[in-house]
This record gives structure tokens, C-alpha cells and sequence, in this order.
């Protein structure tokens, strides 16, 4: 494939990585968060893990927006599934994660709710024409990558006139997430989770710009490197993260140039910020609540607003006891370390934020990464 | 699928009219009206000597040697798709999984259920496509059943085939036989049935060349263990792709796996509608490939003899077989590194980023 098999050589990866040994100083060890589902797939997928010199520790970030979703917020999914007339359209990973309950949207549909996969909010748009009858609702998740299409998708209701279309709104913000990592107390003690530099989101990115990260570079001193998802793109990320660590320089550079700009997209920023405003909070599974870290429907589209339209309710839903995915997204704890982990917690039966989604850290270790803990454990 | 030979069309009043009736259940209510579905479709596409007797079962006689039996429902949406559709499906998976142990394919069944409504020009378009697959591949539906039923309570038509096969003298497959150092070969490229009827489907707005590879295989298998008697597995990668088969040997042998991504062979457009639809080619079906595990020292003759079958252009040597006590699949990936290649979670889902 053109375009993309550049950004998978192996050659040329070889080549970074005899850069990275060399640059890379042996006396100590670069903690580096990798931010998205996006790279963590990456780094197991293509095995970059394999090509990094021993000192260099990957640490991932809750960066899926399928993992970061409370259950509670999955409760009330499930539940407008469960209404007479609702036709509930979801992105195709949202599917199998467990609610409260233990009770998944796929089972929900496997007991007659109409749950329809779809791979866009425009398709939501479709299907409300499709079915005049039916009250369709779009499930909205994920970070500004898929904010700007459904912010679109209201505006195209509100000017088509659409009496059948609401949108559950879950869509959470990026630079929330990072800078509630780094003010937590096991983040903000030196020398207790040490973090030394970021990788920055990629599609995010092209929305939202590098300029937002600016201000984590300085108030916390830590370098972001924005990083596109294609396993040269982080390894190339990575480099120029050990070079920054190297000079003692916190700045944001991007790697991710073929994509993305200082200031974003604008035109989708002003679309976004057309239909949604802040919430004063929002729960992130593993995080917690955090303050003004997710978008709601403005008033003005109060019409095609789910939880007003349904009446709905957020509870929290209560957590595994033993889970330990909180730690795990803040980078204090590793996958194999939670008691959990390919015992009971499982791809096939998840209890944690970190397992639901194969972006996942923990799903992508059990998945991709396994063998190396038997070799190890042998 | 009784069919008396001496019944005249006249006998049902009306032919049918296979270019706007459909599918009534009377049609399998067992009545006349299913008499004259099974005399002017199935038993006049079909035809051959069982069928022609009428009689309630096929009496076969079967060359010495021990009997493979298997039997497959098909429940593919939609029904119709590039290369194919389900009714050859249902006649080259029943042969494959019947030619996977080595066996010469002879005789299929063929189990129908309709939904009432469906169309009679979709139901002969797909007996035909049925039969003309059987007689391609020389083998006979010599038996059969049709039900109806109500509408909503199906989709379109499912098939049920049932299939039987004699083992050459001397050839012993199964899964459980591979061994360390054994190599693992594959006989062309991976995905293809799958992103076929994928593209097919409503919601995705995009056109793709690829169509399913769906073939029956037993012509392929007989040139591999006539060149190689040593084979020790052979398996179709069907649903779950050839990472669940890879698994399945894995774990039936006691062993593990090493294989390497450079050497699996796969179409560009294949490889770029699962980059964009965010899944993994090696979990997607295949409806006309064999992964074959071997000794090393036959591997490359065994290629090349399946480089010289139209089935097997693109053959290759794709791993090897380890020793690993818990059975992981691992892959070099052409990046440089290594992952394991696990067991399907479910069915594979689109990531949302």
C-alpha cells in the first residue's frame, strides 16, 4: 500500500533503532507514555517494543475511548436500547464492552434491541431517514477525532428538519486526560511513577493542533512529541523524545507533520464549538472524575440531545475491587502487575477499563505481548 | 428430494414461474407444490442417478479404504457475493473440510431452509450455481431435504451439506501430528473470501476488486499427497482466518508457532479494506485455502508441486512449527519485531480510532 508501507520498513526501523542504542544513555531509563490506543496497537502489533534499547520503558496512556467510558455511562446506553422504538447506532468496539450488569450491547441485541454497527455519525443521519419510524440514536464516544462528525451530524438534523435523531453525547477531551495524569499525587511526587515525556496523540492532533500541549511542556516540564500511528512514526517519536531527555529540553515538536499543524483544523474546531459546550465534570474510567473533560449538546440542539430527550440519569457503576486499570492508565502499575490480569480479567471477559477494547493496555498486552511474560516467568 | 421420473409438468397444472414466484409454505409443507419445487429445480439441476430413483435416501457403494465424513451449515449474509455465493460455498466447504484429511470427495446431501417469500429466481440461481460447482468438482448431491418457514424466521436461505470421502490406502492426516521444525505452508493469499462479501455488504459505500476465493480443494490436495505422502496436517482457515487454524494445530500438536509476515502471501487491496476497516487480514475467512504442516525436508517440493496447481499460483512457506508448551502462535512481523498471534476474542470488530 502506498503510503503506508514507507511507515512500516523495516530496513529503515532497523536504522532508528541502531539510533536510538547509540543516542540513548545507558546510565539511566526513559518512562515515555505513549497517549492513544492508536500507538500502544502500533507498538504490539509490529513488535516496536523488540527494536527499543532495554532502557527505554513504554508506558500506556488511557488514550482508548472505548476503555476511558464509566460503565455507568454504558448503563444508560444499554438502557435506551432496551426502550420501545429506539434504534441504537454504536461504532463497532463499543459492542462487546460489559455494563454494570455484565450484560454487553451485542448480548442486548442477541435479546431483539435494535443495535445497528455503524462506522460513522453520518451513517446514523442515514439510517434516521431510513427509518421514519424509529427513534434513532447515535452513541457518540471518542476524543476530537470524532467530535467534529458528530457535531456535523446535529447541524445536518437541525437543517433537514429531523424529528427522529438524537445523540447520546460521550465525547471526552485529550488535554484534560494528560494533565490529570500529571497532577495526580503518584505523578506529581518525584521519583514515585516517573513519566519523563509524552507521545502525543495523531488524529487528535490534526484537530486539535500541537499548540494545546504548549502549556504541558512548561508548567510540568515534560517533552510531547506528537506522533503519527504507523510503527516508524513512534519510533521516530521516541528518538526525538530520548534526544529532548538527552538536551534537558520540555518542548512539543511534531513528528506528525504530513498531518498535522500548530493550530489544527479550524474550520472542524468552529464546527465543534457551533454545537457543544464544556461539562463542568465527567467520570473517565480508571481516572476518575475529571474537571471539564468532556463536551455536552449546547441548548440550542436541545432536540437532538438523548439524555434530554429519554430522560436519562447518570449512577455510577462500581469497579472490580481488584482492578487495578487506574494505576495502569497513570503508569504506575504494568498490566502483569494487577492480580487480575489473564486470570479472571480476560479479552473474552473483561473487568477493567484497560481489558474492554484491543487498544487497551491490557488487552494489547494479553493479546500481542503474552509470550514474553511465560519466556520470562520460564 | 424424492423425483419420480414419469411425472409430467402438466401433472402441477402450471409450471413455476421462476421469474417472479416465490417461495409459498406449501413448498415445503410436503404436498404437491413441494413435489413440483423438487422435480423442476433441485432434482432437474442436480440430476443423477440417486436422485433420479426418488427414493427417500441415497444407496451408495464406496471403494475400500476408511470413510471421511463432515457436515457444514451455511448462514452467509448476503447471499450473493463476488466469486460466489452460497450455493457453491455450500458444496466447495463441505468438500474441503472432507479433503482436508486426505480423502477423494464422492457424495454430498444438501439440507434446505427457505423463508417463505423468497424469491424462485434467487432459489434457482443458487441451485444451479450448486450443481454446477458439484459437477466441476466431480462429486454428486445425491440426497436432500426443503423446509419452509415463516417469513422473519430466516434469513433468505440457509444450507446444510453433508459430505463423505475415501482415504487412499496409507495416508494418515490430523491435526494433532504436527512436530517441531515442521514447516507450514499456505497455498496463496489470505482475506480474500471475506473482504468479498464484506464489500458487499449495504452499509460499507465502497467498491473493491477482490472476490472470494472460494474453490474446493480436493484436486489440490490429491497433487500434495501424491508429491508428499508425509504430510502430517492439513487444515481450511476458514471462519477466524488463519490465525485461529494456526491456533487450533497448535494446540491439538502440543506445539507452537513461528511465522513470518514477509512470507504470507496477501493482495494489496485485500490488505488496504482491512487497514481501513481496522482489522487484522489474518482473521479474515478464506473459502478456497489449505494451511498444510509438513517435515522440512519435503517442504519445497510440496511448494512447488502446489505452484503448479491452479489452486495453489501463490503458494509458500509461511513458519514452522516450535516447541512451546503453551502454544502460542507468534509472528515476526516485517517491522523486526515479534508478536503473538492469539485466538479470536469474538468476531472481529473495527477499532474507532
Amino acid at each position: 500500500m502506498k503510503y503506508i508501507d514507507e511507515f512500516r520498513d523495516g530496513v529503515t526501523a532497523c536504522g532508528v533503532a541502531k539510533q536510538m542504542t547509540l543516542e540513548a544513555k545507558p546510565d539511566r531509563k526513559y518512562n515515555l507514555m505513549e497517549f492513544c490506543g492508536g500507538h500502544t496497537h502500533a507498538i504490539y502489533r509490529y513488535g516496536v517494543r523488540d527494536l527499543l534499547p532495554d532502557n527505554v520503558n513504554m508506558i500506556h496512556g488511557p488514550g482508548c475511548p472505548v476503555c476511558v467510558l464509566p460503565i455507568g455511562r454504558l448503563d444508560m446506553a444499554l438502557c435506551l436500547a432496551d426502550r420501545d422504538g429506539v434504534t441504537l447506532c454504536t461504532y463497532g468496539d463499543m459492542l462487546r464492552v460489559p455494563g454494570s450488569e455484565g450484560r454487553s450491547l451485542l448480548k442486548a441485541k442477541a435479546e431483539g434491541a435494535d443495535i445497528r454497527m455503524v462506522y460513522s455519525a453520518a451513517d446514523a443521519l442515514k439510517l434516521a431517514h431510513q427509518l421514519p419510524d424509529r427513534q434513532v440514536v447515535f452513541f457518540a464516544i471518542g476524543f476530537e477525532t470524532t467530535t467534529p462528525p458528530t457535531a456535523v451530524a446535529i447541524q445536518s438534523a437541525q437543517a433537514q428538519g429531523l424529528e427522529n435523531f438524537t445523540v447520546f453525547c460521550n465525547h471526552v477531551l485529550t488535554p484534560s486526560a494528560i494533565a490529570n495524569i500529571l497532577e495526580s499525587p503518584d505523578v506529581r511526587e518525584l521519583g514515585t511513577v516517573p513519566i519523563d515525556g509524552f507521545l502525543g496523540p495523531a488524529h487528535v492532533s490534526v484537530v486539535i493542533g500541537s499548540q494545546p500541549y504548549e502549556f504541558f511542556a512548561r508548567e510540568y516540564h515534560k517533552p510531547v512529541i506528537i506522533s503519527g500511528f504507523e510503527p516508524l512514526d513512534v519510533m521516530q517519536s521516541i528518538l526525538m523524545l530520548i534526544r529532548q531527555l538527552n538536551s534537558g529540553r520540555a518542548e512539543v515538536e511534531n513528528q506528525y507533520i504530513r498531518a498535522v499543524s500548530r493550530h489544527g483544523n479550524i474550520k472542524a474546531k468552529r464546527i465543534v464549538a457551533d454545537v457543544f459546550e464544556l461539562r463542568r465534570q465527567f467520570e473517565w474510567r480508571g481516572l476518575g472524575v475529571v474537571p471539564y473533560s468532556a463536551l455536552r449538546i449546547k441548548d440550542r440542539f436541545l432536540k437532538f440531545n438523548a439524555e434530554a430527550r429519554f430522560n436519562l440519569n447518570y449512577t455510577p457503576a462500581k469497579e472490580h475491587n481488584g482492578c487495578q486499570c487506574g494505576a495502569i492508565l497513570r503508569g504506575v502499575l504494568q498490566p502483569i502487575d494487577c492480580k487480575l490480569f489473564a486470570t479472571t480479567c480476560t479479552p473474552e471477559t473483561p473487568m477493567g477499563s484497560c481489558m474492554v477494547s484491543s487498544e487497551g493496555a491490557c488487552a494489547a498486552h494479553y493479546i500481542y505481548g503474552r509470550y514474553q511474560d511465560e519466556a520470562e516467568t520460564a | 428430494m424424492s423425483a419420480p421420473q414419469v411425472r409430467t409438468k402438466r401433472e402441477f397444472g402450471r409450471p413455476l414461474n421462476f421469474k417472479r414466484g416465490v417461495i409459498e409454505l406449501s413448498h415445503g409443507s410436503g404436498g404437491r407444490a413441494m413435489t413440483q419445487l423438487i422435480d423442476e429445480l433441485f432434482a432437474k439441476s442436480l440430476a443423477n442417478p440417486w436422485l433420479e430413483q426418488g427414493n427417500d435416501q441415497a444407496c451408495l457403494e464406496l471403494p475400500a479404504g476408511r470413510v471421511a465424513m463432515t457436515t457444514d451449515s451455511y448462514v452467509i449474509s448476503p447471499l450473493f457475493f463476488p466469486g460466489g455465493d452460497i450455493g457453491s460455498l455450500a458444496v466447495h466447504g463441505t468438500i474441503n473440510d472432507i479433503a482436508m484429511s486426505g480423502a477423494r470427495p464422492l457424495h454430498l446431501s444438501a439440507g434446505f431452509i427457505i423463508e417463505a417469500g423468497f424469491p424462485l429466481s434467487d432459489l434457482k440461481q443458487i441451485v444451479e450455481s450448486m450443481a454446477h460447482a458439484a459437477r466441476a468438482a466431480e462429486v454428486a448431491v445425491v440426497t436432500g431435504d426443503t423446509k419452509v418457514v415463516e417469513r422473519g424466521k430466516a434469513d433468505g436461505v440457509f444450507i446444510n451439506t453433508t459430505g463423505i470421502g475415501v482415504i487412499p490406502e496409507g495416508l494418515h492426516l490430523s491435526g494433532d501430528l504436527a512436530q517441531p521444525g515442521d514447516c507450514i505452508l499456505i497455498n496463496g493469499t489470505i482475506g480474500d473470501h471475506g473482504v468479498a462479501v464484506m464489500s458487499e455488504r449495504t452499509e460499507l459505500d465502497f467498491e473493491v476488486s477482490v472476490v472470494s476465493d472460494s474453490a474446493a480443494l480436493h484436486d489440490l490436495v490429491r497433487v500434495m499427497v501424491a508429491t508428499a505422502p508425509q504430510i502430517r496436517c492439513l487444515r481450511d482457515p476458514t471462519r477466524g482466518g488463519v490465525a485461529t487454524t494456526l491456533n487450533e494445530l497448535a494446540r491439538q500438536s502440543n506445539v507452537g508457532m513461528v511465522i513470518q509476515e514477509a512470507a504470507i502471501p496477501i493482495r494489496p487491496e485485500v490488505s488496504a479494506v482491512c487497514e481501513l476497516l481496522g482489522l487484522d487480514p489474518l482473521y479474515v475467512a478464506n473459502e478456497g485455502k489449505l494451511i498444510a504442516v509438513c517435515p522440512p525436508q519435503h517442504a519445497q517440493s510440496l511448494v512447488d508441486a502446489m505452484k503448479d496447481h491452479p489452486l495453489g499460483r501463490k503458494s509458500a512457506v509461511i513458519g514452522e512449527v516450535a516447541a512451546d508448551p503453551h502454544h502460542f502462535v507468534r509472528m515476526q512481523t516485517a517491522f523486526g519485531g515479534s508478536r503473538v498471534v492469539d485466538w479470536l476474542s469474538s468476531e472481529q470488530l473495527p477499532r474507532i480510532c
